[in-house]
């Protein structure tokens, strides 16, 4: 049956996250974006709320109970506090999510235990390509057969790389094929350059480059003939889908309030049309993008292949979350452009989103 | 629970109607647009007789209750959406007798719906030419006249929707606006019953339409036009209709309004219907000329054309899902006032655009007559204005989410 109301678990988790987004990520926002750090200790209390042990298989220490729609509410909540924060708390769950999906089970084996246990991420994955057409499906980034693995050579950019990354899951195209080599980051030929964006600044990100890189048979992701990472697409789109709503709906929330505060000509300039009818149309887009993104998250979770759904959806979200950033800067008038306040920082962050195709979050 | 899955009740309605639309609806598409006041006696003799029925086998198992509506609604609209406003239906007049009613007036106006042997239509008259929007500065006028214990009417109704079949036709009726009292404002309007054939309702004209022209759009005037008092919706004692003439009809005002909330949904579906009509036909039209639209491409390296189909796909799917969540609330009792009007803001406009779109995108044959793509760019941008005007809608959404009233957001 048709319905829209997460069942009360959801609803549970979904203010739980949303209530420590409030008091504990959204207050040291502006200082992350400025320091271009993140905080240590917020990134081990969100380790506490277990929220990616929680979507991994019981038999390496998760709680084995996976949701892409959980995972969605989960993420949304997250990046209402914080773009740059919300990425870092969810890194962990990169490699983690795509190994627990594709791995083989000696995969799993080797290295779930260690991703499930560890605050911080050990993985990370390496989608993004430096090029105008950069394609989730088809990277240029290319995997040849040696005699006892395989060799990579190509180039990737905004890669979550904290200190704490071990291995990076490179996406690259064997022929006709999407697959996943598992690449140590101490490997031979792999070179990792820090990043500066125009936005999520304080999330450490590096470009890659591979030339010649060799790993061994068992470092391709699923083996050696299973892992057609296609439905990994799908999945990265919608966990990035959902912080794109996130970022959004705490642009409107921002904007929705000062315009409340905020007196001209003798009233609140809620009171005007110019600016009460913008806020609807925000509230508008983001509702009916956030159903797109559970839409595509509810398929993921029968099973069924999402392609479409998490296309569209993060097409749409793309667009929605820069045009309500932008917007609440408007409202805002001058003061949405100085960096007293948020979001001058959510429509720099929100921009992000045309640049990232997708990250296994949920 | 969070579910896109519709049940096997609401899918067996869905490809019913949708066979009822390519079938008994489009072949006669062209026709009706052309004979604007013509009535469509095929599809209105098939829809009283068939149609009425629904899905074959759909008695009985769990429903997806007003979501279903709302997937029907499309469904007919997807084959016409005038064909859709002209059925035999109590249509919005019925929604009002439903949300404002007492039990006997549900009982004696939509009976006939269901016993009738022959088609009859319902009608709500609002609009005048004064007061389209802004319902409440409505001047027809009702005086009650306590010797005959009746409600007598006067004023003129346009853009009255069915209003044709509705005033004429023995059997069905037009639910009527009227101020009891001017000074009151939107306290003073109540709806009035009056059946069709009534003396001094008289249909004096029907609009020429950019589209939907299968659709009697009546101007109804009322010359002391008389109605028994019991055909005041919502009822009220006798006693008090004298000297409180503004506290008769239990819901008055916000009980009218009220249609609203359940109205919206099923418009905006019907928006929807057309809305896909036009883009399923491109897509097709597309892939038959060499262009088939990948949804795994590379994002900048589309071209111009299947960028634009893609946001029209997810456009249209956004403004379903929206409609969609409206409807689901109703099934949850939930209030959904704010809900139903973001859908028909978006739907409304999705719909108009993407319409206009299909035809620059087809080329020639997209603005020619030959296809059924320029009626549906017509046909779409009613939904824009009827039922609450965009920006009407979007004032609704604004004075929700700013927790303002109607006198702190005008």
């Amino acid at each position: 049956m048709i319905d829209f109301e997460p069942t009360e678990e959801q609803a549970l988790i979904r203010d739980t996250v949303g209530e420590f987004a409030k008091s504990e990520i959204r207050p040291r926002a502006r200082e992350s974006d400025e320091a271009g750090k993140i905080p240590a200790d917020v990134l081990l209390r969100a380790h506490e709320l277990g929220l990616i042990a929680n979507g991994l298989p019981e038999a390496f220490g998760g709680g084995g109970e996976r949701s892409a729609l959980t995972g969605a509410l989960i993420a949304e909540e997250l990046a209402f506090g914080d773009l740059s924060l919300a990425l870092a708390i969810l890194a962990p769950g990169l490699l983690a999510y795509a190994v627990a999906d594709f791995g083989t089970e000696a995969q799993k084996q080797r290295l779930l235990p260690a991703l499930i246990a560890s605050p911080s991420a050990l993985g990370t994955i390496a989608l993004q390509e430096p090029r105008f057409d950069s394609d989730p499906y088809r990277p240029r980034t290319e995997a040849r057969r040696t005699e006892n693995g395989w060799q990579l050579d190509g180039a990737k950019c905004l890669v979550p790389w904290p200190d704490s990354v071990a291995h990076v899951l490179v996406l690259a195209s064997e022929g006709q094929s999407l697959a996943g080599f598992l690449v140590p980051r101490d490997a031979a030929g792999l070179r990792a350059t820090p990043e500066s964006y125009l936005g999520i600044r304080a999330l450490a990100t590096a470009e890659l480059t591979l030339e010649g890189v060799r790993v061994p048979a068992d470092a391709r992701l699923g083996g050696p003939t299973g892992g057609h990472l296609r439905a990994l697409v799908a999945r990265g789109r919608v966990g990035l889908a959902a912080l794109a709503v996130g970022v959004a709906r705490a642009a409107f929330e921002l904007a929705r309030d000062y315009a409340k505060e905020r007196h001209a000509f003798g009233a609140p300039i809620a009171t005007k049309q110019a600016i009460a009818f913008k806020l609807a149309d925000m509230a508008i887009e983001i509702d009916a993008a956030r159903l797109l993104v559970w839409e595509a998250a509810w398929r993921l979770d029968q099973g069924a292949d999402a392609t479409r759904e998490a296309t569209l959806a993060i097409q749409q979200v793309r667009r929605v979350a820069l045009e309500v950033s932008d917007g609440a800067v408007q409202v805002f008038g001058g003061h949405g452009y100085i960096r007293e306040y948020l979001p001058e920082m959510l429509l720099r962050n929100a921009r992000g989103f045309a640049c990232f195709e997708a990250l296994t979050l949920v | 629970m969070i579910s896109f899955d519709p049940t096997e009740n609401s899918t067996r309605a869905r490809d019913f109607y949708r066979r009822v639309a390519l079938e008994r609806m489009r072949p006669h598409s062209r026709r009706y647009d052309e004979d604007e006041h013509a009535l469509p006696t095929e599809w209105v003799e098939f829809y009283w007789n068939e149609g009425r029925k629904g899905a074959p086998g759909n008695l009985g198992g769990e429903t997806d209750g007003f979501v279903q509506v709302c997937i029907q609604a499309e469904e007919l609209c997807f084959g016409d959406a005038g064909l859709y406003l002209r059925m035999p239906t109590a249509a919005l007049g019925g929604s009002a007798v439903s949300a404002a009613g007492t039990q006997e007036q549900k009982d004696r106006f939509l009976r006939p719906f269901r016993e009738s042997p022959h088609p009859i239509w319902g009608a709500m008259a609002i609009t005048e030419a004064s007061a389209g929007s802004d319902s409440a500065a409505i001047q027809t006028t009702a005086r009650f006249d306590e010797a005959s214990d009746e409600w007598i009417l006067n004023g003129t109704k346009i853009f009255c929707t069915a209003g044709e079949g509705a005033s004429q036709i023995e059997g069905g009726f037009v639910v009527v606006w009227a101020t009891v009292d001017k000074t009151l404002g939107r306290g003073g309007i109540k709806s009035f019953v009056v059946p069709a054939r009534t003396p001094g309702m008289k249909l004096v004209g029907l609009e020429k339409k950019l589209g939907i022209r299968a659709s009697d759009t009546a101007t109804l005037v009322f010359e002391d036009c008389r109605v028994p008092s019991a055909n005041l919706l919502g009822g009220k004692p006798k006693a008090s209709l004298k000297t409180e003439p503004g506290r008769a009809g239990d819901k008055g005002f916000k009980g009218a309004m009220a249609t609203f909330d359940a109205s919206r949904p099923i418009v905006a579906a019907m928006a929807v219907g057309v809305g896909r009509a036009a883009l399923d036909f491109l897509i097709e039209e597309l892939e038959r000329q060499g262009v088939k639209i990948h949804f795994d491409s590379a994002p900048r390296a589309q071209t111009a054309l299947e960028r634009d189909v893609l946001e029209m796909i997810a456009e249209l799917q956004a403004a379903r899902l929206l409609t969609w969540r409206a409807a689901s609330m109703m099934n949850r009792g939930k209030p959904n006032s704010l809900e139903a009007s973001m859908a028909k803001a978006k739907a409304g406009l999705v719909v108009t655009k993407i319409t206009q779109k299909a035809v620059e995108l087809l080329g020639p044959p997209g603005y020619s007559k030959k296809l059924l793509v320029e009626k549906w760019m017509r046909d779409a941008k009613i939904n824009d204005i009827y039922e609450g005007t965009q920006q009407i809608n979007q004032l609704i959404v604004a004075r929700r989410i700013l927790e303002y009233s109607s006198s702190q957001l005008r």
